[in-house]
């Protein structure tokens, strides 16, 4: 590491707002020397409780986020925030209005807000996000929240960067179809129905909880039909229970359902016991280290693939250029098939040849 | 674009400080300078000058581009800058004031450490223009 690097280091260790921004700047522009300090920044990170917060657009991610870090700054602790929002694919610009939502805790340094746009290619935005969250943590945050941009595989992705996510799912969103479908569903570790004071929150709720039910085994006796009494018992405490259906003895963990109404703070409280409720089921079941270990074997992936990808595009240019290659395969003069086989043929051939070299 | 080459991108934060409400013109820039390729973080209106001295800082923006109309940027643009100066960023952030300034405010805002004043009338090509040649090199 360089010597301004070192120094940056030390003023962001040292509680440096500054600094943290400076940082989280290198790990988003890939400036020289960003991975000697992200390496660098291991060593104090690992405390920080992380929270991914997804859901549809307009589902009131961001509105939410605030009532939540509100609340925890309420309880003394310090917070970290990473908003995502989308960036345009054809000039790379990008407006980040997240920020204008989280109003309850301006003037306040210790919720630190920082706004990235989705940025660069393939698995580019969730290392940079992974590697900001490690920055905000070595940092001294209690907490980190990373808001996403909403549905979508790259999202996915970002949260899995995350201890404990949260998926808003808005009232009305869909008939039960929709809660048997694959996808940002699966992801939840808590189901948060917001704007719950709007016609057909209690049907989502509903649906969801039905959805939760036959996958937990509960099967068509206990998800049977409601009717009428499906908004008898509200909230995530009645679904929140550990069962024991795995065999193996550990404990499953059910997603409970919480409602909210995030502009007025209204079962922020609930949401913030169900997700505290999480961390302890993390820590008691060592699932919480498992998935350390699961996120740290995914981000050694990602480094080698992006890697080995800048190995890959030096290779294209060297074979003429993506544009000459392309304009081949449309004037019909070769295919992509072959295009490959031959990029790839010297790589193949020096990895193989390596191998004979340790063989012998 | 390989992935290992920078991806370095112009930061901006629109601001809108102080009472006055119409923000139609920052909404117009926010819009340009996304179309121009720069990441705009956009404050929302009646913002004091704490909030986006905090909003700076956190966001670790290249250019800030204060939205005025009120008339009161004689108090509360140099509080910005003070701001900024307290966090260590006022060096290397380059500031532009938008709206409307009177001629003979001028020189007190670029002593207060304003690169430029944008008044009606002037062009976004301009203005894009201005910050892709005076965005500061970090």
């Amino acid at each position: 590491m360089n010597a301004d690097d070192e120094a940056l280091l030390e003023e962001l260790l040292a509680g440096e707002h500054r600094a943290l921004a400076r940082v989280i700047s290198k790990i988003e522009n890939r400036s020289p020397g960003y991975r000697d300090l992200v390496s660098a920044l291991y060593a104090h990170a690992g405390d920080a409780d992380v929270i991914g917060i997804t859901g549809s657009p307009g589902a009131g991610k961001s509105t939410l986020v605030d009532k939540l870090a509100e609340e925890y700054r309420e309880r003394g602790e310090t917070i970290g925030i990473i908003a995502i929002d989308p960036s345009s694919p054809f000039t790379g610009g990008a407006v980040l209005g997240d920020r204008i939502r989280m109003a309850s805790t301006v003037g306040d340094m210790d919720v630190f807000v920082r706004s990235m746009s989705a940025r660069g290619t393939l698995g580019g935005l969730s290392t940079a996000t992974a590697d900001a969250v490690k920055a905000m943590d070595a940092f001294g945050k209690d907490r980190i929240i990373i808001e996403t941009v909403g549905a979508g595989q790259n999202e996915i992705d970002i949260v899995r960067t995350a201890d404990t996510v949260a998926v808003l799912v808005p009232p009305g969103s869909g008939d039960d179809v929709q809660t048997l479908k694959a996808g940002i569903l699966e992801i939840a570790d808590v189901f948060v129905v917001n704007k719950a004071d709007r016609p057909g929150a209690d049907r989502t709720v509903q649906e969801l909880r039905e959805m939760i039910e036959l996958d937990s085994g509960g099967g068509f006796g206990g998800g049977g039909h409601h009717g009428a009494d499906a908004t008898g018992d509200r909230g995530g405490a009645a679904v929140a229970t550990q069962d024991t259906a795995d065999g193996d003895g550990s404990e499953r963990w059910t997603p409970p359902i919480v409602e909210t109404v995030a502009t007025d703070g209204t079962g922020v409280e609930t949401f913030i016991d169900e997700l505290a409720a999480h961390r302890t089921y993390l820590v008691d079941s060592g699932t919480r280290a498992e998935k350390a270990r699961q996120r740290y074997a995914e981000e050694i992936r990602t480094l080698l693939r992006e890697d080995v990808h800048a190995v890959l595009e030096s290779e294209l240019e060297r074979a003429g250029g993506i544009d000459d290659l392309a304009d081949a395969v449309h004037c019909g003069e070769t295919d992509p098939y072959s295009i490959v086989g031959d990029v790839l043929e010297p790589v193949r051939s020096c990895l193989e040849e390596l191998e004979t070299d340790r063989d012998g | 674009m390989s992935s290992e080459q920078e991806q370095e991108s112009i930061r901006c934060l629109v601001a809108k400080v102080g009472l006055d409400g119409h923000d139609r013109g920052a909404h117009v820039i926010a819009r340009a300078f996304r179309d121009a390729g720069f990441e705009v973080i956009y404050s929302g209106l009646h913002k004091a000058p704490e909030e986006i001295v905090q909003a700076a800082v956190q966001e670790d923006v290249d250019v800030l581009g204060i939205s005025i109309l009120s008339g009161a940027h004689d108090t509360l643009v140099p509080k910005i800058m003070d701001g900024l100066a307290e966090y260590g960023a006022k060096e290397d952030t380059l500031v532009l004031v938008g709206g409307v300034i009177p001629d003979e405010d001028r020189p007190e805002l670029e002593e207060a450490g304003v690169s430029a004043v944008f008044g009606p009338g002037t062009s976004i090509e301009e203005t894009i223009d201005f910050v892709r040649e005076n965005a500061p090199e970090r």
